[in-house]
């Protein structure tokens, strides 16, 4: 397997997202500009200017039209894939952590940090048909129980009933999307003991993965939080994505970046991790970063991924013939 | 000790905001201890069943002159000035009673002191004054009281205590499976092992968090498992499981030292100085591992213990006193200031009363088997006095051997394990005096007149980087060269042609090695490459001068070989951050599994006794080898089939679990196709899946149309 470099972004890449056709890859990164590749061979197609911050995270429109991109410029953008035009700006009093469009791309969900007097929230966005109706007034608006606390990613349900989310203070929260009471918490005996990084759903949104760290993902049964697996590891975990095609789940991490300084890459453990979903076991490893891996993410065809990482690389690696004949 | 990170840790996941607990808040029930013994509990009550009933600031002075009234006051006043230098009496504090019908005083007073540690000291002053030849004080603590009334006046045999048969303390050797063990310390836990290279993991035998204060020792034997804690040593063993045998106190113990056939421990404590000119104030003592009884205590100040004898702690090098070879235990012998003294442990003091003079010394090294002290002095009087090393015999203190040595920089002593070879490492100037080079004295100790041969490398201005003799066996192997790439060279004390001299076997160039590891059996040696080689590691067998696996732990701080020869471990300790663990390897290299632990601290193989097989007896097993290992071959293939069983039998419990989870998953999934779709605004969606299901389709096609004319025949 050789993986394909793509040297776009200046700064650590924060988040990866393939379209729901699998040929175009968006990514994010602390330098100010979203960047969109083609997901077979690497190439860049265009960037999304506008941003004046960190780009944290982004989501795509089923349909391909539409992008959203969350950013520490207190703000959130909607694009025009195609042209790259700015459609509209969300603007917030502190950071945008996390986005996601809902079933039918008629909701989103954005998180904001806790940012001076500002506890971290998460706002529910109606996003208009035509951009020119479109408003920024919010839907509903979340506020964590712990709200000096950052939630670090919100995700949409099944049927949008649902949002959950999770961040700094390890507990996954689900929340009624119409209400917005508190419906479930994950328990503190079995969840994380540490920062949740990151949080990636299954396909068919029946169950969803989070990763820590406190070095370990943890697979949850989205609607009763039930813990169903976990999966430990030796570094901390940044980031999680599950083959959409065989039941793999790929962890990605590293030490953390104030330390990675004292040790040479070997010791680093910058690898993405595959682990069979069911048994919880190594499968094995790529390597090739040079700092820890922020973002991963399984192409919808469950035939490549892609992983970025703090040293500014997104590599894009083409699963080999042999991966998908793995037993063990 | 827990770390801060883990209270946290613990903290969050119970949901507990940490920072807001008042923790003298909070009570325990009494008697509660959540489980967690406390490792000091003994000595605490030790310490309550002397706990002050408040009388203990109190004495009383007894066989005081009995006065009349009027010499009353001046015997008041004699008292008081005695007991007055001796610490505060209270304000009315005296108290002298008399008797009510002769009006003289009863002969005893009572005082009452300011603080109990006063009248402690006032009793031990003053138990034996002599006022004058008549009256001789003796002076008792009232709260002592009590019991010396209820002395009974016939003596009473003491009761035979029941004979308990003693657990076998050696019980861990008959295992079944012949198994190793090993002790590890993690986060706040110690944790015993067993080495099970069937199962691909280590096995637990017992685990204790905060067993040990500072960190845990076998006994050279492997009978007793030694920790440190704020009161003393304790010592820990047993058949099954690990009890407390026996305790030695010796407040804030720093370090401990077994004698070889483990018959005392040394412990050793240094308190800093108030003044930092001063030294350290050191303290050892010599226990009976058995009985705990103490045999003897040494005092003095840290220069007293600290010359001589390479690395060791701040205030001296340990051991301070260090054993004869051979396990009867009989010397130990202690480098000061131009003196040897050497112990016996019949009567825990000098041989002949005397210490040996010795003008310089600077390092001892016992042979590891006799009673024979190697010792060397450095050159002096600017080189007009050559240095010497020499050989003493214990207890004649005859001198069996010396070599004068010139030019000499440094210089250290290697014994080999059998006590047969002595290699002493000679540093010596150039003639500049601007750099050094080494070479090789060895001893023949077994033969006549002890025989001294000189060994120099090829190249003789290599610098020597290790060297490690072959245990039991008769050569050795010698790291020199420059960094970054050193050779490795191999020599034996003997060759089938020639017995009497030194040769060499092979020289292994450019290797990335800066440690050697002899398996305790000898003909297998670890080079290993430790710091700036990252944690290389090459396993070699010498017999056959081959390398057998090249293999790498990242970081590894530690190697270890199993008493047996037959396992190493090689562990990454806390003093690096990432990856602390261990790893378990095979004697030639496979590795056979890896345990990672986070602040791992400490691992160390639980050693065992010395073999009661003679050689020639091993050498036959050795011969026969191919015949006693049938039975264990088949032994080992039968646990692989079961484990592998076990294991595919899990998985598919697993796999089923799944299955069904997705099953129900699938179901309403499907229920909620329509909902989605109309999320969708109708667009049909699902197509995640139903993109890639195959179908079966029936198909109908029309492929030709004929048109006959059927004739009718009526």
């Amino acid at each position: 397997m050789r993986p394909i470099l793509m040297k776009g972004h200046e700064r650590p890449l924060t988040f990866l997202r393939y379209n729901r056709d699998g040929d175009l890859l968006f990514s994010c990164a602390k330098d100010h500009t979203p960047t969109l590749w083609y997901a077979d061979n690497g190439e860049r197609l265009g960037t999304y200017r506008g941003h004046n911050g960190a780009v944290w995270c982004c989501d795509v429109s089923r349909d391909s039209s539409r992008l959203i991109t969350g950013s520490a410029d207190q703000t959130a953008k909607l694009w025009d894939v195609q042209s790259g035009q700015e459609l509209f700006t969300f603007k917030f009093g502190s950071p945008t952590r996390s986005v996601d469009f809902s079933v039918g791309d008629h909701l989103a969900v954005i998180t904001t940090d806790p940012f001076m007097e500002r506890t971290s929230a998460i706002h529910v966005k109606r996003i208009a048909e035509d951009p020119q109706d479109q408003v920024a007034d919010s839907v509903l608006v979340l506020q964590s129980p712990e709200g000096r606390k950052r939630i670090n990613r919100a995700v949409w349900g099944p049927l949008n009933q649902t949002i959950v989310s999770g961040g700094e203070d390890a507990v996954i929260r689900i929340w009624d999307s119409e209400t917005g009471k508190l419906l479930k918490e994950s328990d503190g005996e079995v969840g994380h003991k540490k920062p949740i990084t990151s949080l990636a759903k299954a396909a068919d949104d029946s169950h969803f993965i989070t990763g820590s760290l406190d070095k370990t993902a943890k697979l949850w049964d989205m609607r009763t939080l039930t813990l169903l697996k976990t999966y430990s590891t030796v570094v901390p975990v940044n980031a999680v994505t599950m083959s959409p095609l065989l039941n793999h789940v790929v962890l990605g991490g590293g030490q953390d970046a104030s330390a990675v300084t004292t040790t040479d890459h070997r010791a680093g453990k910058f690898e993405a991790k595959f682990y069979d979903k069911i048994l919880q076991e190594e499968i094995g490893g790529v390597k090739g970063h040079f700092g820890p891996i922020n973002a991963l993410a399984f192409n919808p065809d469950g035939r490549s991924f892609s992983s970025g990482g703090e040293d500014g690389y997104v590599r894009l690696h083409h699963l080999d013939p042999d991966y998908f004949n793995i037993k063990i | 000790m827990v770390a801060a990170v883990d209270i946290d840790g613990r903290a969050a996941q119970l949901g507990i905001n940490w920072s807001e607990i008042n923790l003298d808040s909070i009570q325990l029930p009494p008697g509660d201890d959540f489980g967690i013994a406390s490792d000091d509990e003994a000595v605490y009550h030790e310490d309550q069943s002397e706990f002050d009933t408040g009388f203990g600031n109190i004495i009383v002075v007894d066989h005081l002159p009995v006065v009349t009234r009027e010499k009353y006051e001046k015997l008041e006043g004699v008292v008081k000035k005695i007991y007055n230098q001796l610490g505060v009496i209270r304000e009315n504090g005296l108290w002298m009673p008399v008797d009510p019908d002769t009006k003289k005083t009863l002969g005893y007073c009572l005082i009452e002191f300011n603080t109990a540690q006063e009248a402690q000291n006032a009793k031990e002053k003053t138990h034996g004054y002599k006022l004058d030849k008549s009256h001789i004080f003796d002076v008792n603590k009232f709260d002592d009281f009590d019991r010396l009334m209820n002395v009974k006046e016939e003596w009473e045999p003491p009761q035979a205590r029941p004979y308990v048969p003693a657990e076998n303390y050696q019980k861990w050797l008959t295992d079944e499976k012949a198994r190793d063990q090993l002790v590890i310390r993690h986060g706040a836990d110690t944790e015993v092992y067993w080495n099970d290279p069937r199962q691909k993991m280590p096995v637990p035998v017992h685990k204790r968090p905060y067993w040990t204060e500072s960190y845990v020792q076998w006994s050279p034997l492997g009978t007793y498992l030694v920790t440190l804690h704020k009161q003393g040593a304790a010592v820990w063993g047993g058949a099954d499981t690990f009890t407390r045998l026996m305790r030695y106190q010796h407040s804030m113990v720093k370090l401990v030292d077994f004698s070889p056939g483990e018959k005392y421990l040394v412990t050793y404590h240094s308190q800093e100085p108030s003044n930092p000119r001063d030294a350290s104030k050191v303290e050892i003592k010599v226990f009976d591992v058995r009985t705990g009884r103490m045999m003897r205590d040494f005092k003095g100040s840290a220069d007293e213990f600290s010359i001589g004898g390479p690395g060791g702690v701040a205030g001296a090098s340990w051991p301070v006193f260090r054993w004869a070879g051979g396990n009867d235990d009989k010397y130990f012998a202690k480098l000061s200031k131009n003196t040897i003294s050497v112990y016996e442990t019949e009567t825990f003091s000098l041989i002949d009363k005397k210490s040996i003079k010795v003008d310089n010394v600077v390092d001892i090294c016992w042979s590891p088997t006799d009673s024979i002290l190697s010792l060397f002095v450095p050159e002096q009087g600017g080189g007009n006095q050559p240095a010497k090393a020499a050989l003493i015999q214990i207890p004649s203190k005859v001198e069996l051997r010396q070599k004068n040595l010139f030019s000499v920089s440094d210089c250290k002593m290697y014994w080999q394990s059998s006590g047969e070879y002595l290699a002493v490492k000679v540093d010596r100037y150039t003639k500049t005096k601007k750099s050094t080079y080494s070479g090789f004295e060895l001893f023949r100790i077994k033969e006549r007149d002890i025989p001294i041969e000189v060994l120099e490398l090829d190249n003789k201005n290599d610098k020597i980087i290790a060297f490690a003799w072959e245990p039991k066996g008769h050569r050795f192997a010698v790291i020199h060269g420059d960094q970054p790439r050193p050779d490795v060279s191999f020599y034996t004390m003997k060759t089938a042609q020639n017995t009497g001299r030194v040769s060499k076997l092979a020289t292994l160039k450019a290797k990335q090695a800066n440690a050697l590891f002899w398996s305790p059996t000898g003909k297998y040696i670890i080079l290993a490459g430790l710091k700036g080689f990252n944690g290389q590691l090459e396993f070699f067998n010498v017999d056959e001068l081959e390398t057998m696996a090249t293999a790498e732990h990242f970081m590894a701080t530690e190697i270890l070989w199993d008493p047996t020869g037959r396992y190493v471990a090689t562990a990454v300790t806390s003093v690096h951050e990432m990856d602390n663990g261990f790893t378990i390897w095979s004697f030639n290299g496979n590795l056979l599994y890896r345990t990672l632990k986070d602040h791992f601290f400490q691992l160390a193989w639980r050693p065992r006794p010395p073999s009661f097989l003679t050689a020639e007896k091993e050498e036959e097993i050795a011969k026969n080898l191919k015949k006693y290992s049938k039975k264990y071959e088949a032994e080992d293939q039968d646990v692989s089939l079961l484990l592998s069983e076990q294991d595919r039998e899990k998985r598919k419990a697993l796999k089923e679990e799944w299955e069904k989870w997705v099953m129900q998953w699938k179901s309403l999934h499907e229920e909620e196709k329509l909902a989605r779709q109309n999320l969708r605004d109708g667009e049909v969606s699902d197509v995640e899946e139903d993109e890639y299901e195959a179908k079966e389709v029936e198909f109908e096609d029309v492929i030709d149309v004929t048109e006959e004319i059927v004739q009718e025949s009526m």
